[in-house]
């Protein structure tokens, strides 16, 4: 079944028919031409897929577009026009300088995971390794973020060069700048 | 992928009304293991109802002091939630150690509940597998069994239930709220999931159109804020559980003697296994090493293995052996 529906991507409103049982994926990629959002397992396993949807990481490979109509979706090729000056983000920034890519193909879905995940981590969400659950004090302050944690928090991002060292390094590099500056 | 209606859902009622009329209707919560089991051929539904946007989303004190979860509240947030954090860390140390940061932003209470196995054969079309296509056999029995059932198993089917979650709420005490045509019913969590016997097909008690509403823990007490969980895997992050164990303890602080005990068990069965036996060892015994080992022997006396998944008799006995010695030393 057809559906017409719209997404706001990027920043920009965008009406797209879509038959029911396209993905998020590849109604981005295939009938909106933002190819940005890689398509690796497809499957829920890689993390490639990657984008902040209504503000935080999920996978748009694994929901379908219809259920989305009205919905916010920031992909990599848009974290600086969301920002406003339409620049590179930080983290982008960071993966640069920090050489955190080999091939490249699943860095667009790293830098949504890394910049969502920063986002939780500021608002205080524990992860697996944190040790206190409930420290004392306000609950949403921001999570501790040595590399143990940036290695959890992002398990769901897959690199099959293997440039995990350097893209722990950038987010380190990110986080410190960060919480420096605030 | 066949055709589908998509429908977003007014309200519960609505929702369930549509699903009951239609035997080929389905509920679409997070949609992560749906959507999935919809490209692999596992599941073909004609019509998808949208419950993900219901008001099912609060997480709120009860007035006995318990706590309600709505059956659309995502894993995340509610790993995250200050009075799941203070009192029932075992359900958050569940839900962190599940799937990946992406996924537990998507997928709802409800829906987790509901995941289906990850047995290979059951995801694989190509294969027989009593659950997905009942009366064809498994695949499993006399194949790749490494990371299947060593209790409750029958010859039909030695899946395991994949849940994190379910094991936290199990040890828990927790509750579950339905709404089906007929009206709302509620249910302990431990009467939800099945064992396979004859008719693996069906992993719940649920009736088709019926609709988890909410889950609700019991009031807190000293034992569900020195509850934990802890899981055995593959690899230490983003990987299904080989053994999981959820436990809580209240130990008599002068005595040393267990005055009550929880224990639940991912990974070992057909459902999150409550180790009934282990607690009943563990009440009146002293705190102590022994008694843990005891305990865990208890449970574990009616495991039967295969070929690939003996190693998860002294597994999940040392596992929760080492979540109970933690749980005391904690205390102390």
């Amino acid at each position: 079944m057809e559906h017409r529906i719209t997404l706001r991507v990027d920043g920009t409103e965008r009406a797209v028919t879509v038959d029911s049982r396209t993905t998020l994926l590849d109604a981005l990629r295939e009938r909106l031409g933002v190819t940005s959002p890689k398509k690796g397992c497809d499957h829920g396993q890689c993390g490639a897929c990657t984008v902040l949807l209504e503000g935080r990481r999920q996978l748009s490979c694994l929901t379908f577009a219809v259920a989305h109509d009205g919905d916010q979706v920031v992909t990599a090729e848009g974290l600086g026009e969301v920002r406003g000056d339409g620049g590179l983000h930080p983290v982008q920034q960071a993966f640069i300088e920090q050489d955190g890519f080999q091939c490249g193909y699943c860095t667009p879905g790293q830098v949504c995971s890394a910049v969502g995940m920063l986002d939780e981590a500021e608002a205080g969400h524990p992860s697996h390794v944190t040790r206190d659950l409930a420290p004392p004090g306000a609950p949403d302050s921001p999570a501790p973020l040595d590399d143990g944690e940036i290695r959890e928090r992002m398990s769901g991002n897959l690199c099959r060069c293997g440039a995990y060292v350097n893209i722990v390094a950038a987010l380190r590099e990110t986080a410190t700048a960060s919480r420096g500056a605030s | 992928m066949i055709p589908f209606e998509y429908r977003r859902a007014a309200d519960a009622q609505e929702a369930v009304a549509t699903v009951a009329a239609r035997p080929d209707a389905v509920f679409l919560g997070g949609g992560t293991n749906l959507v999935d089991h919809m490209k692999l051929g596992v599941a073909a539904p004609h019509m998808l109802v949208d419950v993900s946007r219901l008001p099912l989303t609060e997480v709120e004190e009860t007035p006995g002091g318990g706590l309600r979860v709505g059956a659309a509240v995502r894993n995340s947030d509610l790993a995250a939630h200050p009075l799941v954090r203070q009192r029932y860390p075992a359900l958050a140390r569940a839900l962190l150690s599940g799937a990946s940061g992406q996924l537990r932003n998507t997928a709802t209470t409800g829906g987790n509940l509901l995941q289906r196995t990850r047995c290979r054969y059951f995801q694989d079309v190509t294969t027989p597998c009593n659950k997905r296509e009942p009366g064809s056999g498994c695949a499993a029995i006399g194949g790749w069994d490494r990371h299947h059932a060593v209790l409750g198993a029958s010859e039909h089917c030695i899946a395991v239930h994949p849940s994190d979650m379910a094991v936290g709420l199990l040890a828990l005490d927790a509750t579950v709220h339905v709404l089906g045509a007929d009206g709302a019913r509620s249910l302990p969590l431990a009467d939800l999931h099945r064992l396979p016997g004859d008719s693996p097909e069906r992993d719940t008690v649920l009736a088709h159109g019926e609709l988890i509403t909410a889950v609700e823990l019991p009031p807190a007490s000293a034992m569900t804020r020195w509850s934990t969980y802890r899981k055995v895997r593959e690899r230490a992050s983003y990987a299904f559980a080989l053994v999981s164990v959820a436990a809580a303890l209240d130990v008599d602080d002068d005595s040393g003697v267990v005055r009550d005990a929880r224990v639940a068990l991912g990974g070992v069965a057909h459902k999150p296994w409550r180790a009934g036996r282990a607690e009943d060892v563990l009440r009146g015994a002293p705190a102590t090493e022994e008694s843990f080992r005891l305990a865990a022997g208890a449970e574990l006396a009616a495991a039967e293995v295969r070929d690939g998944n003996a190693y998860k008799v002294p597994l999940a006995r040392n596992t929760i052996v080492a979540v109970l010695r933690d749980l005391t030393e904690a205390r102390r």
